[in-house]
């Protein structure tokens, strides 16, 4: 009997190992990736007839029970019927995340049973010139949060010449809300190991690295483990899978600064140098890693690559909305009932992610506003919700598409706290390379501080800083800080006013 | 804690640890994980070896140091709690928690109990944001944690 106890980091969070420790005496246990459905989680699977069936949420305490439920075909309180068949499934479109919470992650074997390594097959018969051709018909662009076309970016560095070329993933996911990386990196690292290989391939890069946030170490471990077993299986090294194209690449890990997921400083971070920002140009494209052509891609859009080299990129692009092309790994988060990851075309809009998708909060009180886009998106309240769900749409809103996070608040947020902590974190992670953002970002917090003491001519003072900040900062750490700040101070202009008063949600 | 400095062993440890990662492009953070997870945080007298070894001046291998916040220029106690401050995890009370453990620990962010045993960091997201707040200490990661949780968590540590 086949069984699967998901070692993703969030699984793990709600006692997996434990989980899979008491089902690993009587079963064989693969370790997958989740299926996203995080509040199922720990999800346990067994096969029956072919099938899936899922039992969840299952708590240490209950994996003897439904151990016996899975060795006689029971009923159990926690039985949920076949996994593909629940509604939070059907409704997904999900091409990244196809094998994510399917297959064993280190397996190449199961891997390439369910279609991997068709789309870097199909890159090395076509060639680089077609190669880029496909992405960039697609209509691709950096799921990071810039939204860059792919394509463009790829060709740039396939036209510079160089002797040395490199792509470099940055998964330094940082942004509060957002965990699609790291989902995708444990429950399916083979997939962005192609993805780089075919951006190799295209671009003439021999060599990649995967920057991984320090605060990732199950997505570190199985990331190298999964190179291990690429190289052993010839998807990396002198002849990638047999043809004339060399492809080598590693792991580096973080240290601790959010500002490194800027690509600038995450390149000067990878060089061994303080992690501060560059001014553009040159662009990395052309003077990247050690000043050599680089191309700097999240990790979600390398993943798409290998299904749309394996489906031609007019099929991914018939996918979304406007300039939003494809499906968008959407993470649902903070206070929802329904947590977890969600794939589907752009195009969705706020109210339906969050209302019938995330199922409203967890807490049971009303939604008050969405962060969307990390700690440097703007809190979009529950009355905006009717946007869709795509890079120019959230636009229009004053909002961020960012790595598609969404945070959710009930009612008891205090949109003041919330701002004062944006230019907290601006000020302790500001690289200190530019002014407006090393010192606005603090002078921000002690403004804040003032209208939290009820005095209200900070307010003017406040909204000029933010101005400042959002058009002379560097780089989107102090250029995007504002937008938080600006958004909770706009839409909810109550919980900035009359401070000396004691609120009154606290009362309750 | 004594200074490791003049000690023969140090200097062999990290000449073994250099050679290790020299070859590479851009060695100096691998090198630095490396040392930390040697000798618990990065000693002052690292430095001007590193600096030495790369090509580097001494001030820039302190500047890359002091730059990233899991650098350490002195040692932490035996076990590290890390409690998640981020927005999803504050939508979810960490704050009040973070309030909790701190109390009950009678310790405040980045501070080590008098025994050595804990330390107590805050960390911006550990990607656990469906299921927040969180907490991590090594290998084991916590969801939807409470002050009991945590507690407990610490307790299975052992000293």
């Amino acid at each position: 009997m086949k069984v699967w106890v998901p070692l993703d980091a969030a699984a793990r969070a709600l006692g997996a190992d434990e989980v899979a420790e008491a089902l690993g005496r009587e079963f064989t246990v693969t370790r997958n990736g989740t299926r996203g459905m995080i509040w199922l989680e720990p999800l346990v699977e067994v096969e029956r007839d072919g099938v899936r069936h899922g039992y969840g949420p299952v708590a240490p305490e209950d994996a003897a029970s439904v151990a016996e439920a899975i060795r006689t075909g029971g009923e159990h309180p926690l039985a949920l019927g076949p996994v593909e068949e629940l509604p939070w499934m059907k409704a997904q479109t999900r091409l990244t995340f196809a094998r994510v919470g399917v297959i064993d992650p280190l397996s190449v074997a199961e891997y390439e049973a369910h279609g991997g390594l068709a789309g870097l097959r199909r890159a090395i018969g076509i060639g680089p010139e077609k190669i880029v051709e496909e992405v960039t018909e697609s209509g691709l662009r950096g799921r990071g949060g810039a939204g860059f076309p792919t394509g463009i970016k790829w060709k740039t560095v396939a036209g510079a010449k160089a002797p040395r070329k490199y792509i470099v993933c940055n998964a330094d996911e940082g942004d509060s809300g957002s965990f699609a990386d790291r989902m995708l990196m444990e429950g399916d690292p083979l997939v962005l190991i192609e993805g780089m290989a075919i951006a190799g391939i295209a671009t003439g890069a021999v060599q990649g690295y995967v920057y991984i946030r320090s605060e990732y170490p199950d997505a570190i471990r199985l990331m190298e483990a999964a190179i291990g077993k690429a190289r052993q299986a010839g998807i990396l090294g002198q002849s990638v899978l047999g043809s004339d194209h060399a492809y080598g690449m590693e792991v580096r890990v973080g240290a601790g600064a959010y500002v490194c997921g800027e690509e600038t400083s995450l390149l000067n971070s990878l060089e061994g140098k303080r992690g501060v920002v560059r001014a553009k140009p040159p662009i990395p494209a052309l003077e990247g890693f050690l000043g050599r052509p680089t191309v700097v891609n999240n990790v979600i859009s390398l993943a798409s690559v290998p299904w749309i080299l394996t489906h031609g990129g007019a099929e991914y692009a018939k996918l979304g909305i406007g300039r939003s092309k494809g499906t968008i790994p959407i993470q649902i988060a903070g206070n929802v009932k329904y947590g977890g990851l969600f794939e589907a075309a752009f195009g969705m809009s706020l109210r339906q992610i969050i209302e019938e998708i995330g199922g409203g909060t967890a807490s049971g009180r009303p939604v008050k506003a969405a962060q969307v886009g990390g700690p440097l998106g703007s809190y979009i309240p529950h009355w905006n919700f009717d946007v869709p769900f795509g890079y120019e749409e959230l636009a229009t809103k004053e909002g961020l598409l960012g790595h598609a996070g969404i945070t959710v608040f009930d009612d008891t947020a205090d949109m003041l706290k919330l701002a004062r902590f944006a230019m907290e974190f601006c000020a302790v992670e500001s690289c200190g390379k530019c002014t407006p953002c090393r010192i606005g970002s603090i002078r921000g917090v002690e403004t804040i501080d003032r209208i939290a003491q009820g005095d209200e001519t900070g307010i003017p003072i406040l909204t000029d800083l933010c101005n400042t900040m959002k058009w002379g900062s560097l780089c989107a750490l102090g250029g995007f800080a504002p937008f938080p700040v600006m958004s909770a101070l706009t839409h909810f202009p109550d919980d900035f006013s009359g401070r000396r008063e004691p609120r009154k949600e606290a009362a309750e | 804690m004594t200074s490791p400095a003049t000690d023969a062993d140090f200097l062999l440890r990290l000449d073994e640890i250099i050679a290790a990662h020299k070859g590479r492009e851009g060695p100096l953070l691998p090198i630095l994980h490396d040392v930390q997870a040697e000798w618990g945080h990065v000693p002052e007298e690292a430095q001007p070896v590193l600096a030495e070894a790369l090509g580097m001046t001494r001030a820039e291998v302190h500047g890359v140091v002091s730059f990233y916040h899991d650098f350490r220029d002195h040692p932490h106690g035996r076990h590290v709690l890390r409690l998640c401050r981020a927005e999803a995890c504050q939508s979810m009370g960490a704050e009040a928690l973070a309030e909790e453990v701190r109390t009950a620990l009678g310790i405040d962010w980045h501070e080590t109990t008098p025994d050595g045993r804990l330390t107590l960091e805050p960390v911006f997201c550990l990607g656990l944001c469906a299921c927040a707040p969180s907490a991590q200490m090594g290998d084991r990661l916590l969801g939807r944690a409470n002050l009991a949780k945590v507690q407990k968590l610490v307790a299975e540590a052992g000293a």
